[in-house]
């Protein structure tokens, strides 16, 4: 029996800043349908990490594969390309459009025949489409008429995230995807990601700050500290007394007495 | 799938507020205003006068040339750009276009009376007028693209700019002497009765309102001015699209410098200097959000003939046509609050 590659395999990756090691050889292995938590400390190389694999920066070492395939990312294109999207923390929503205009945003549906090639877009296709894409998620949108601007923070994230996993075929990525939530939207937002894991077949990279979160949800954590990665475990095994201590570099043993 | 919970289903705010906030009142309420606009009028002048034929076609022929303007600065405001240059434009297109027929026509016998072989300088003149106010598009378009200098600034400069070049050019005086063919065909002449300037505000208006709503581009536009950032992300070039739309702004601006010199017969130096302000008072006036992303081009239409509709009911009624300035003033003032309430209503979240 062989298991299957893992979607996303960051091996030995360093990338350096002027005299400032950014990240000092950090692997991660996301398996394929998990949702894998990677938290670190402030300054533990989350988002340089986050942005190498969303192809915005190059690393100065290291490999990269997806799906078993050695990848390269030169540009943020490529990355989407190998089938990994990000939502970034700061929705990148136009306010204004609907959710089926931002689902297609850039990537438009144009009407068949001569008026697609007169550049003629395809609302209704597009509008038919969100609403698939959004009750996959368990998101239903009261109207799709209606400005993303003036849905709740929940919605406008579940709007992102149905974005990403139209276009994303391996890897989804979201960055604080609860960040600036309530408890209610908090819960709703976790269970989009369970969504993309159960309904979608994806698998999950989600950077979070947020130890409940990372608990709810998560099969696995990556604990990044200065730079490196200190450990990798499945979300099970782990208290979180343990995964501060990874993060901080307390030494606190599994279990073992706090202060 | 299993059942979700649905949270931020939120008390839905009062009606006035929903009322103010959606696009289809503030399109109405504009919409109705021209009409009772046409109304009043109709009833308080001596009957016939205002609705007229007559009277709706010179209105439709004072409103054209600013409709035109204003339907390519629609596409500059959504995509949260302005631009003051465009009467600069006007003028510049004008004195190159008339200067340029007349360096042609010089040779030639009977100028005045218009002949078979005055069309070459006139098509070269208009031709060269259009493309040179595409070309000034341009120019601001890369000054604000590339400079990052807010294009309030840049436009303002390069109004100034070009529009001391043709007052240079032409040391400040008028250009006249337009060759009449020009006047007696397109200027002064109809198609089934509608004049020649307003088929073609029409036209332009009815193809820029399809690309506006139908097409990727208008949808772009869209997203552009409602999040820059966001369009970037998902692929966009942002700065084509926007050179794009001062391209076009441009080049309106010269092809109503030709329709100028055709009603006319003269390149106007002084003519055009509110017009810029105008055609951004007609876009705001229609709907269209000045912090950009939100607007329509129905509003559009609707906000260009509203000055026109205006003064001429007041020149009818004796009135000073100038209550129309003072009337549009307080109609603006108007329509940026019930935008900026939307744009409150809809932060709040």
């Amino acid at each position: 029996m062989t298991a299957p590659p893992p979607v996303l395999d960051v091996a030995g990756v360093t990338k350096s800043y002027g005299h400032v090691q950014a990240l000092r050889g950090v692997d991660l292995q996301v398996r394929p349908r998990e949702v894998h938590a990677l938290v670190g400390d402030n300054g533990a190389g989350k988002s340089t990490l986050m942005k190498i694999i969303a192809g915005a920066v190059s690393p100065d070492s290291g490999t990269i594969a997806v799906d078993g395939r050695p990848v390269t990312f030169a540009r943020p294109a490529d990355a989407q390309a190998a089938g990994i999207e990000t939502v970034y923390q700061d929705l990148a929503l136009a306010p204004t459009l609907t959710a089926g205009e931002n689902l297609y945003l850039g990537r438009e549906v144009l009407k068949p025949g001569l008026l697609g090639r007169l550049g003629f877009v395809d609302r209704a296709a597009m509008n038919r489409s969100a609403e698939r894409q959004l009750s996959t998620l368990g998101a239903k949108l009261q109207s799709l008429a209606s400005e993303v601007g003036s849905l709740s923070g929940g919605q406008k994230q579940a709007v992102a995230v149905a974005r990403a996993s139209l276009w994303g075929s391996a890897l989804i990525m979201l960055d604080e995807p609860t960040a600036a939530l309530g408890v209610s939207q908090t819960e709703f937002v976790l269970k989009l990601v369970e969504q993309l894991r159960d309904e979608r077949g994806l698998s999950v990279l989600l950077i979070s700050h947020s130890m409940p979160d990372v608990f709810r949800v998560a099969d696995r954590v990556t604990v990044l500290r200065l730079g490196q990665t200190v450990l990798t475990e499945e979300i099970s095994a782990l208290s979180t007394n343990d995964l501060i201590a990874a993060m901080t570099g307390a030494g606190i043993p599994a279990g073992g007495p706090t202060t | 799938m299993s059942t979700i919970t649905r949270p931020g289903v939120k008390a839905g705010p009062s009606l006035t507020a929903r009322l103010l906030a959606s696009q289809r009142f503030s399109n109405l309420t504009i919409f109705g205003l021209l009409v009772a606009i046409i109304v009043f009028f109709t009833v308080v002048t001596p009957s016939g006068t205002f609705f007229s034929n007559y009277n709706l076609t010179s209105i439709a022929l004072a409103g054209s040339q600013l409709l035109i303007l204003s339907a390519g600065v629609t596409f500059l405001l959504i995509a949260a750009g302005l631009d003051l240059s465009v009467g600069a434009v006007v003028v510049f297109s004008s004195v190159l276009a008339a200067k340029l027929m007349l360096g042609l026509t010089s040779g030639l016998a009977g100028t005045a009376q218009g002949g078979a072989e005055l069309w070459l300088p006139i098509l070269a003149g208009v031709g060269a007028g259009v493309v040179t106010g595409a070309a000034w598009g341009l120019v601001n378009g890369m000054l604000v693209v590339k400079s990052k200098i807010p294009s309030f600034i840049v436009t303002l400069a390069t109004s100034t700019i070009i529009l001391g070049l043709a007052q240079v050019w032409t040391g400040g005086m008028n250009v006249s002497g337009v060759p009449q063919a020009l006047t007696d065909a397109f200027g002064m002449g109809t198609l089934l009765g509608v004049p020649w300037p307003v088929v073609t505000a029409a036209a332009v208006t009815g193809l820029l309102w399809v690309v506006l709503a139908r097409t990727r581009f208008g949808l772009r536009t869209y997203a552009i001015g409602a999040n820059p950032e966001a369009a970037r992300r998902a692929g966009i070039n942002v700065d084509r699209h926007l050179l794009a739309i001062y391209c076009m702004v441009g080049l309106l601006a010269g092809l109503v410098g030709m329709i100028d010199i055709s009603r006319f017969s003269t390149a106007s130096v002084s003519g055009y200097a509110n017009i810029a302000l105008q055609s951004i008072t007609a876009v705001i006036i229609g709907g269209t959000s000045l912090w950009g992303g939100r607007g329509k081009m129905s509003g559009t239409v609707v906000g260009a003939f509203i000055p026109a509709t205006l003064t001429s009911g007041f020149v009818i009624m004796n009135l000073q046509p100038f209550w129309q300035n003072v009337a549009v003033g307080c109609v603006l003032i108007f329509a940026v609050f019930v935008d900026q309430y939307r744009r409150r209503a809809m932060n709040v979240t």
